[in-house]
């Protein structure tokens, strides 16, 4: 290991013989710490918008056909005289869904952290390949690029749900946005998964290879072990993505009938004859559920290692965890029929998939109660990034428990695709993954940026964000539970629901608090990038290898030797020493037993 | 107007933020500044956390006493509605009883252990014993309620044809909803979209030629006779619907290319429904919320409402299309003999072709 990790400082110094130039250093960077950065700025920019879509058809929600200024002003032929369009309603509600799972909780989230913490955190100069990191980055640029292109073309963009269930994902007569809208959705896709790929390997081969001297598998924190069980799990599934979405291209091009039989619309019969909008269903969610471990896995790594730092407190169970990890991991493979007990398939197979999705929650809840030990009798330090922890182990919690219910196949029933569904996901992957991220932005924006993020700012961000989120999402579990579908344009042709609509009102007031809440942290965030307090070079008294970097970034991360490590990386406040941590890279003193880790 | 009103409110909130963090930044003159939480900062969060709990619960209790008592959750009118509706009912009181422990549990040690300049941590990396209680207990828990899923959801999908059910196709399109009766024989004829022949009136593509077809019944209504098991086979010509019949507990994909199936027995008619107390509370409350509306569309020169009155629906439950939103089929649960009245007033699929 030691010979590996001379040849690498030899082709650092190397590299400081090049000068950089504006176009390597800032646009085709192949400094993991850069392309981290680039992703983290996407992805915000790709998350402003997802937001700024789901407060338009919020407020369409609570004032049903109304005219409003603003759907104007942004939807143009689509809100003639201020009045939103049924199938932009639809299309935003598409195009939220994917942009927010993909583009921001995706790429935003573990592209950001991945690539600034993995060679960071276990001590080396770079990702494996650089290239291909940079490869991977301007693919998900470009995919972003052309999924926002697809919102301005003629018959609209993709309105079929961000689940784009064929037929009517396939047939531009039965939605104006499956002719070019969801071509480009597809094309888009399939470039995403291709980034993601890239990254994930590069993840993958980065972790296994280029630990530094001391460096175990057992001394890594838990937030490497999390971004490579989220890479490999990413490995697994997202090709099953990408082979359902060539089919589907197939079927819309080339007149396959891999998912598409017996259709009579628009006063003919299509030639469509042998395939099955089911066998699409299972392809979908065999990537569909993995994805939303492949978010929340990295923020429940951040959240334990932010949780373990601010407590001043060895993150409780690490074993526990990292088998948590890896049984969520594996569960979450063999869960995805649960999206499916009423879409027609055998009966039995909804048993199965019952008892498979219900034996998630053992995992889940072990993570839970290491949490909260580790807070307990802890000297919590409450910094914005504790606060969104906390914040998310609360919404975690109160998410995943409606998962219980959801998760029961004869329960589902009658909830299947209700908003209980949008309160459940929301709060369980949503707000907690978005929480997870703003922990991480604030816990490592001096490591990105050199500069400290403003606490007072971020302290108002979190409060307001954190009742507007109970706000927004709890009250529908119950509006969801008086049957009211989701994806409904509009509630007032079913005078049934007709008591259910001052709740809608409020929840969007609540929304559109939290919303503009965003406005704070997006201030934050640009301002403190010229304005913020310099940085010291370990602000929170972390243990982690990141913070034994200077505090002005330099290719291959560290200007001598890459530093050996001795310990695991939770020692906080170990008895017998006179710091309440001890960075990873101390050798142990005499006499000073490691734990059994 | 609603537009005005939603920019002021954005505006007050901005101006309101604005305050608040001049606020904070003149609390803060002094201070050192170094965008680390103070003991002050740990102090004021750790009293933020106990009031959070605080939101929380009251969120809790105001939604459970607001909009809990919803008499979709209760009142179901087939014979399998009660075994789901006991089952949501013990799970939800074991989600609620777990909520409130985790949360309290999570806030009160986040206040409880707020930091402190000088005080140390407990060093406390692992413990075997608290590992293995927590995860035996959500084992015993969730077995418990995997085995009563699992009992209750086979019981639901298995459909026993000796109880001779009524056989009834839902036939779905964008954006409407036909129901299909077998008729005396109580068999479906044979059909696929391919034999779809508008100008002869055959507009669910019934096989002309299939003797089974002949005394089917097309209808736009569906009427239920009470008591009476239904075996429903549930088709679409177009793109994936899905059969939401919320107040029977039933729910079923409609896939082109494939027929699904669910069957439940309806127990209550839809006139004993219109007389349960908690569907009159129900229908009065919208009336009176339908006649505040009207009042502003009249001074507006629109049409006022109609009164509401209670009748079950089957809703589309799966994006469909522009007009998803509102794609219903009223439901019509009646008395044997109403429905025998009323089936014999229906035309049947022979004598409903234009020749």
């Amino acid at each position: 290991m030691s010979a590996h990790a001379d040849t690498h400082d030899h082709e650092a110094h190397e590299e400081h013989h090049h000068k950089e130039t504006f176009i390597t250093k800032y646009i085709f960077s192949i400094d993991h710490k850069m392309i981290a950065k680039q992703y983290l700025i996407t992805g915000t920019i790709m998350g402003v918008i997802g937001v700024i879509m789901s407060l338009m058809f919020r407020m369409q929600i609570a004032w049903p056909e109304e005219p409003n200024v603003i759907f104007e002003a942004l939807l143009g032929k689509w809100a003639p005289g201020g009045v939103m369009d049924a199938d932009i309603y639809l299309a935003l509600v598409t195009i939220h869904g994917t942009i927010m799972v993909f583009f921001v909780l995706t790429a935003g989230l573990s592209g950001t952290f991945s690539n600034l913490l993995i060679p960071l955190q276990i001590g080396a100069r770079d990702m494996a390949s650089g290239f291909l990191n940079m490869v991977s980055y301007w693919l998900f640029f470009l995919s972003s690029v052309i999924m926002l292109i697809s919102l301005f073309v003629e018959a609209g963009p993709a309105a079929a749900g961000w689940t784009i269930y064929p037929p009517l994902s396939a047939l531009p007569m039965a939605s104006g946005g499956s002719g070019m809208g969801m071509t480009l959705w597809l094309v888009a896709m399939a470039i995403f998964i291709a980034s993601s790929l890239l990254g994930s390997l590069n993840y993958i081969v980065t972790v296994i290879n280029l630990r530094t001297k001391g460096m175990s598998m057992t001394r890594l924190p838990l937030t490497i072990w999390a971004f490579f069980i989220t890479a490999v799990i990413g490995v697994v599934s997202f090709p099953v993505l990408l082979s359902a979405a060539l089919l589907l291209i197939m079927d819309r091009s080339f007149g396959t009938s891999f998912f598409l039989s017996d259709i009579f619309i628009q006063g003919e019969v299509l030639h469509y004859q042998g395939g099955s909008p089911v066998l699409f269903e299972h392809l979908f969610w065999f990537l569909g559920h993995p994805e939303v471990y492949i978010v929340i896995l990295p923020a429940m790594g951040l959240v334990s290692e932010i949780m373990a730092t601010n407590s001043r407190k060895p993150i409780f169970g690490y074993r526990a965890m990292i088998a948590s990890i890896l049984a969520i991991a594996f569960l979450s493979t063999i869960v995805w029929g649960h999206h499916m007990f009423v879409s027609g398939m055998n009966p039995f197979l909804g048993s199965v998939f019952t008892f498979t999705t219900l034996l998630i929650a053992i995992p889940s809840a072990v993570k839970a109660f290491n949490w909260i030990t580790t807070i307990w009798k802890g000297n919590i330090q409450m910094n914005p990034a504790m606060l969104f922890s906390i914040g998310f182990v609360s919404t975690f919690i109160t998410g995943g428990l409606t998962g219980i219910i959801l998760g029961d196949s004869a329960l589902d029933i009658n909830v299947h695709d209700t908003y209980f569904v949008i309160a459940h996901f929301h709060l369980v992957m949503g707000i907690s993954a978005l929480y997870g991220m703003f922990a991480g932005i604030y816990h490592w924006y001096p490591k990105m940026f050199g500069r400290m993020l403003n606490k007072n700012l971020g302290y108002i961000h979190f409060w307001i964000t954190a009742i507007c989120a109970y706000g927004v999402f709890f009250p529908m579990h119950f509006i969801g539970m008086a049957g009211l579908p989701r994806r409904y344009y509009t509630n007032s042709n079913f005078p049934l629901f007709d008591d259910l609509a001052n709740t809608n009102v409020i929840i969007t007031i609540f929304a559109l608090i939290g919303g503009a809440v965003q406005l704070i942290y997006l201030y934050n965030f640009f301002s403190s990038m010229f304005f913020g307090k310099r940085a010291v070079q370990n602000p929170w008294r972390a243990t982690t290898l990141e913070w034994t970097t200077p505090v002005k970034h330099v290719h291959g991360n560290w200007e001598g030797e890459i530093p050996h490590v001795y310990r695991w990386s939770y020692d906080y406040s170990k008895p017998g020493h006179d710091e309440d941590f001890i960075p990873q890279n101390v050798p142990l003193k005499e006499g000073e037993e490691e734990l059994q880790h | 107007m609603t537009a005005l009103l939603t920019i002021l409110v954005l505006v007050f909130i901005t101006i309101a933020i604005w305050q608040m963090v001049k606020i904070f930044d003149l609390a803060q003159v002094g201070n050192s500044n170094s965008q680390i939480a103070t003991d002050k900062d740990n102090n004021l969060n750790g009293y933020l956390m106990i009031g959070f709990l605080a939101f929380i619960y009251i969120i809790t209790i105001w939604s459970v006493v607001e909009l809990g008592d919803l008499p979709l959750m209760s009142n179901s009118a087939s014979a399998h509605g009660p075994e789901i509706d006991n089952l949501m009912t013990i799970s939800m009181i074991l989600i609620f009883i777990v909520q409130v422990i985790t949360q309290f549990l999570l806030h009160y040690f986040s206040f409880k252990y707020k930091g402190e300049k000088g005080k140390k941590a407990l060093f406390f990396a692992d413990n075997n014993t608290l590992e293995f209680i927590w995860t035996i207990i959500p084992v015993i828990v969730l077995a418990g309620l995997i085995i009563y899923g699992l009992f209750t959801w086979s019981s639901i999908m298995n459909v026993n044809e000796d109880e001779d059910p009524l056989v009834v196709e839902l036939y779905a399109q964008q954006f409407n909803w036909k129901a299909r009766y077998a008729g005396q024989d109580n068999t479906l004829g044979k059909a696929n979209v391919r034999l779809i022949d508008i100008d002869r009136a055959n507009i669910l593509g019934l096989d002309e030629a299939d003797p089974n077809a002949q005394d089917d019944v097309i209808t736009t209504e569906l009427h239920l006779p009470v008591g009476r098991p239904v075996l429903f086979k549930m088709r679409s010509q177009d793109v994936l619907h899905s059969a939401y019949m919320p107040h029977f507990r039933a729910q079923m994909n409609c896939v082109p290319g494939m027929i699904t199936q669910f069957g439940f027995t309806p127990t209550v008619t839809t006139e004993d429904m219109r007389q349960n107390p908690d569907i009159i509370d129900k229908v009065t409350n919208i009336n009176n919320i339908r006649a505040e509306k009207s009042k502003d569309l009249v001074a507006k020169g629109e049409d006022a409402l109609e009164r509401y009155d209670f009748d079950y629906l089957l809703l589309c439950n799966k994006i469909c299309g522009k007009s998803h939103y509102n794609m219903q089929m009223k439901i019509i649960v009646e008395t044997q003999e109403e429905y025998d009245a009323w089936m014999k007033e229906q035309k049947v699929f022979k004598n409903s072709l234009i020749n």
